[in-house]
């Protein structure tokens, strides 16, 4: 158990390693859904070619869009890609290095889709079985009142009379099969060939010095995000806890004293002076309205200088003499 | 940071994931029931279609109804739908947001229920085994000089396995059922799919300064109502205490004081502390009808939504000086509403 959630912690903490895992998920997803898919040709002239090439045409899509929907990196994209300038100005090379991180992850789930379907080759014979010329084999049963094309297209159909006691069904199912397997194959090759040569010859042809900023501007934005999202959701839960207790507080009709508590005999205020520090300042409605509006109509300039350098209070402690007994700086 | 973020997740993993957990709950038993279900066609001419259709239909609806009640978020949409007005303005918007993100959740299982039926075909087959024409798929002699009532009866029978003698075009017309059911099944999804699509990637291209603030104020709702439920707690709590401390002090009064002043001034200390803070926590509400008044008017009459900014800066200072040094600072505490708050630093030197 700990091991897991150690595991998960690693995922978690990169977002890159987030769109990874559900990448690889989601992979995982389509061989399971092709392995439960009941495949069902319907074994007649007209429909099996339609049926076969949807069914590996139309899942690879839906997967697709899927990919495209659960990564992270589509909402920060189109943010980035379609927010006013205000006071950052845009940075084009971030949005194309989102879009095509995006793209890769959400084309893998496809492609695994149409791999499997071609190695399994189910799909393959179901389609293309007309095609074959059966006086490649022997054996075909020529005493059913069926034309030719008629007796190829129930080839893929296992449990059909007219194939019982003959190899014949067996053999251009093989022989299809065979080709069907050849082309996954060669996809495959091909597509690994292609990425090796592209992770090859990249560096001869970009320059990494702006590939590394693109690269670090686009996670920055992921971070900020997650922290706007994670500051808005922590300073909601203190907005409302004091709303509730000025609520409470207003519904007396005798105004009470309240005697304020010195900060190192109760806690309590120590909590509170941590829950003002949340709000930052925002207490009504229309000060939180503005600056949800502004973060997306002029998101604040990449320049953080004056709150890391905000002036720290420092302690020093000297006796009559001007002897330094104890100093912060 | 860490503490934030630890909380930022307990927090999340409260409100969405919970919900998202009940979703794929759902959905799983959506499909668990689907396949612990036994199909069995009436494979009557009357009744097939209804039969067949209404299996898909009936119950993805009684999922997406199950869906509505189980979400917790339905009595938070209806109660901020439904309260006046009173000093906070209602945004209609906020409640389209929260409708939209309830609908969105609670249409996963019956979207799941329909796909796995039309991917079985089951349904398919005994609702238009009728609509056949029987001689496409192999020798059907046997129906030439049949009326149409009996052609009829006979192709009804095609679901059921046993009824129907003639296998082979049973077969041939089952598969071809299902291959049309299945396709159906992938243009749904298909559609499903791109709907979501749409409605997830591309609206941020029209309403995403909008959009921060809805989501904003309807995640607040909802945390504001679960504070305030925990702050009636605390003061129940709170107010329990104290009354039953009250009743005990007035039953026997001299014996408490004496009590306290024979075991030394730490017990009062540490009692008086506790007794303070419970005394704190009941916010100036001491008696029934307040808090009834309380209660009563949390829902006709919502508080605007503005913190008061005096009460902070008087706590502020306070705690820098305690109430001694108050009046010594009195002229800065005067001006606290007009001039910026300054920042005093008090050295206490033993020497």
């Amino acid at each position: 158990m700990e091991r897991l959630k150690l595991v998960l912690q690693y995922f978690q903490s990169n977002s890159e390693s987030i769109s990874n895992g559900i990448c690889i998920v989601l992979a995982l997803v389509s061989v399971k859904l092709y392995t439960s898919f009941d495949f069902n040709c319907p074994c007649l002239p007209q429909y099996n070619k339609l049926y076969s090439l949807g069914v590996m045409t139309v899942p690879p899509i839906i997967f697709f869009f899927l990919g495209v929907l659960v990564n992270r990196h589509t909402g920060v994209m189109m943010d980035e890609w379609m927010r006013p300038v205000g006071n950052r100005s845009k940075n084009p090379a971030v949005v194309k290095y989102l879009f095509s991180a995006m793209l890769q992850r959400a084309l893998l789930a496809p492609m695994v889709w149409i791999l499997v379907t071609l190695l399994d080759g189910k799909i393959f014979i179901c389609a293309f079985s007309v095609s074959v010329d059966p006086g490649l084999f022997s054996g075909v049963p020529n005493n059913t009142g069926l034309d030719v094309i008629r007796i190829m297209a129930k080839v893929p159909c296992k449990e059909d009379v007219i194939f019982q006691n003959s190899s014949f069904r067996k053999a251009v199912s093989r022989y299809v099969r065979c080709y069907s397997q050849a082309v996954g194959w060669s996809i495959l090759l091909f597509l690994i060939i292609l990425g090796a040569m592209g992770r090859l010859i990249k560096p001869c042809f970009e320059d990494h010095a702006a590939f590394l900023q693109t690269r670090y501007w686009s996670n920055y934005l992921d971070v900020e995000q997650k922290l706007f999202d994670e500051t808005c959701v922590l300073h909601a839960r203190d907005f409302a806890r004091k709303c509730v207790v000025q609520f409470f507080e207003d519904m007396t009709e005798d105004s009470i004293l309240h005697l304020p508590h010195p900060s190192f005999i109760s806690n309590v205020s120590e909590r509170w002076e941590e829950e003002e520090e949340r709000l930052h300042g925002v207490t009504r409605q229309e000060q939180m309205d503005q600056l949800l509006n502004k973060w997306y109509y002029g998101k604040p300039e990449l320049d953080v200088t004056r709150i890391a350098h905000r002036p720290r209070p420092c302690v020093t402690w000297q006796d009559p003499g001007g002897r330094t007994l104890y100093s912060d700086v | 940071m860490d503490k934030f973020r630890m909380m930022f997740q307990f927090l999340q993993s409260n409100q969405e994931s919970f919900m998202n957990g009940i979703c794929g709950i759902m959905a799983l038993a959506s499909a668990q029931m689907y396949s612990a279900f036994e199909f069995s066609c009436p494979c009557m001419p009357e009744y097939n279609y209804t039969y067949g259709i209404g299996l898909l239909v009936i119950p993805p609806i009684w999922f997406f109804l199950l869906g509505f009640v189980l979400n917790n978020n339905v009595s938070v949409l209806a109660e901020e739908w439904k309260r006046p007005t009173g000093s906070r303005t209602k945004d209609p918007t906020i409640l389209r947001y929260m409708f939209c993100s309830i609908t969105q959740r609670s249409l996963i299982a019956p979207a799941l229920w329909v796909s796995v039926t039309l991917m079985d075909g089951k349904s398919f087959l005994c609702a238009f085994s009728i609509n056949l024409d029987i001689e496409k798929f192999g020798n059907s002699s046997f129906v030439k000089g049949m009326s149409e009532t009996e052609k009829i009866r006979l192709l009804a029978r095609i679901p059921c396995k046993d009824l129907f003698e003639h296998q082979e075009i049973r077969v041939a017309a089952t598969r071809y059922i299902k291959c049309i059911s299945q396709a159906c099944g992938w243009i749904f999804l298909l559609m499903m799919t791109f709907t979501a699509f749409l409605i997830r990637a591309i609206r941020p291209c029209f309403t995403q300064a909008a959009f921060l603030k809805t989501k904003y104020w309807s995640h607040y709702i909802d945390i504001e109502r679960k504070m305030f439920d925990e702050t009636c707690k605390e003061h129940a709590k709170s107010f329990a205490k104290v009354c039953i401390h009250q009743y005990f002090e007035n039953i026997s009064g001299e014996m408490q004081s004496l009590h306290r002043h024979r075991s030394g001034q730490d017990d009062s200390g540490d009692e008086g502390e506790d007794k303070r803070s419970d005394e704190d926590k009941l916010l100036g509400i001491r008696a029934q009808d307040d808090m009834n008044k309380v209660l009563w008017n949390w829902h006709t009459c919502k508080p605007a939504l503005a913190l008061r900014k005096d009460q902070m800066d008087g706590e502020n200072s306070s705690k820098l000086n305690g109430k001694i040094n108050e009046g010594f600072n009195g002229f800065a505490n005067g001006h606290a509403h007009e001039t910026k708050k300054r920042e005093w630093a008090v050295y206490y030197s033993k020497v």
